[in-house]
């Protein structure tokens, strides 16, 4: 191979990401989506599929982004960026909003990571022990709670360092949390025996996959 | 008669010592007492421990300016960024800061209004958070035990409210004012609109008059709007 040779796959982007999570999100459940890449997942939900959306500032029944015209200032999502109510929707308080995910009532969240383990162990919350300013939000609290957690995330980092990994270096988020991963390469479930690839990119080959994910990978 | 109402906000604030511990609702720019807490920033206090989500936006409105003005000794929150005042303080080594899951934090609170010592909870098991902490096995897994929070003041922003204190929000303003309202000793509420007894519905009524104490009209007017969507599709 020569430098500049180009890949014999093309990577999903984020948008593609998000189509692929939301496909696999069944209608009915209450989903609560993290800030960043995974609030891109709620534009990718096909129209006729009913999917109830949760804010943990507490909101149930979150639509889109709202015009010019029907902004309404006192409506904020997790990420303070104004939303828009569905028909059937409720506002309620913060004990409340936690109750919901701790109680195990969400069937879904998906966040963001900087590691994954292939136990499910989950790093998203900070990249140092010795954090200057530390700020956990409320991933700790959704990672432990939600029935099931997807993490959507690139494969590797911007260096190509593998972000799923045997064991996480970055401090912990929550233990044995993460139940399937939907990266720009591939879709892989935790399994009790390790990463278990669902599905990759065309083009992309088991060895390549092997070769930018630092834990061991089976095939479903 | 009971009469809440306060005339202005120098009565709804009076005799707030220094070293008290506040607890400020709020979440992003919507549901902030920043009128109180523009004037507690005025008031010289110090050494106050504050408990709220975040630690304040921008420098010179509620909370940042709160911290700015060098009245917070302790922060208790869960997700200190974007306050370039807490910023600088922490910088400084002027703040202390204790930070909680954003669920902890609100249960703390609840439990504590609700008069429950302590809990267990899943959240943080396992992370540096419980780092020399107590955990107890329950039915096969493992809780990490909290302790309930209270605070001598409250302050809280409400929508409606009427003179024996009963509150209703706006929309995501309820976030964590109606549980802290629980949780202070002194509960001191800014309402955008002060209505007679009996207009707000009994269905209605988010918080009951019993935890509130104070308050104070302020018609603040509506937060900021951070996004909206394009004609193209996407937002800005």
């Amino acid at each position: 191979m020569t430098a500049g040779n180009a890949k014999p796959y093309r990577s999903r982007n984020k948008n593609e990401i998000a189509r692929r999570a939301a496909a696999d999100i069944p209608e009915g459940w209450y989903v609560n989506l993290g800030i960043g890449l995974p609030t891109l997942v709620a534009d990718h939900i096909p129209p006729d599929r009913e999917v109830v959306l949760h804010s943990e500032n507490g909101i149930l029944g979150m639509g889109p982004v709202p015009t010019a015209e029907e902004v309404d200032p006192w409506l904020i999502n997790a990420g303070k960026e104004n939303v828009t109510l569905v028909e059937g929707a409720s506002l309620f308080h913060h004990a409340d909003s936690f109750a919901m995910i701790r109680g195990g009532h969400l069937d879904l969240c998906v966040l963001g990571a900087y590691e994954v383990a292939q136990n499910g162990d989950l790093a998203n919350w900070t990249t140092s022990f010795n954090d200057r300013v530390p700020a956990v939000g409320g991933a700790m609290d959704l990672s432990v709670g939600a029935r099931n957690v997807w993490v959507m995330t690139s494969h590797t980092t911007k260096d190509g360092q593998p972000k799923l990994v045997e064991r996480c270096n970055y401090p912990l988020t929550a233990s044995s949390a993460v139940t399937r991963i939907y990266t720009d390469l591939a879709v892989l479930d935790v399994s009790p025996t390790g990463f278990l690839v669902i599905d990759m990119v065309e083009g992309l080959t088991r060895e390549m996959l092997q070769g930018l994910t630092a834990a061991p990978l089976r095939y479903a | 008669m009971i009469d809440k109402q306060v005339k202005d906000i120098a009565e709804a604030l009076s005799g707030i010592a220094n070293g008290a511990s506040v607890l400020v609702g709020g979440f992003g720019a919507v549901g902030q007492p920043n009128a109180l807490l523009d004037a507690l920033g005025d008031s010289g206090l110090t050494d106050l421990t504050v408990i709220a989500n975040n630690a304040g936006f921008e420098p010179d409105i509620g909370l940042g300016r709160l911290i700015g003005k060098g009245c917070v000794r302790k922060m208790i929150c869960s997700f200190p960024r974007g306050s370039s005042t807490f910023d600088a303080a922490y910088k400084a080594g002027r703040i202390e800061l204790e930070v909680v899951p954003q669920g902890t934090l609100a249960e703390r609170i609840r439990a504590g209004g609700a008069g429950v010592p302590a809990f267990y909870t899943p959240a943080a098991v396992g992370t540096q958070l419980a780092e020399g902490r107590e955990t107890r096995v329950i039915d096969g897994r493992e809780y990490l035990l909290e302790y309930a929070l209270t605070a001598d003041i409250a302050l809280v922003e409400a929508w409606r409210a009427d003179r024996w204190g009963n509150l209703t929000y706006r929309g995501s303003g309820r976030n964590f004012n109606p549980i802290m309202a629980m949780a202070g000793r002194l509960t001191i509420v800014q309402a955008q609109h002060i209505v007679p007894l009996g207009a707000i519905r009994p269905d209605d009524v988010v918080t009951q008059g019993l935890f509130v104490n104070r308050v104070v009209h302020v018609p603040g007017g509506d937060p900021p709007v951070s996004r909206v969507a394009t004609a193209e599709g996407g937002a800005k």
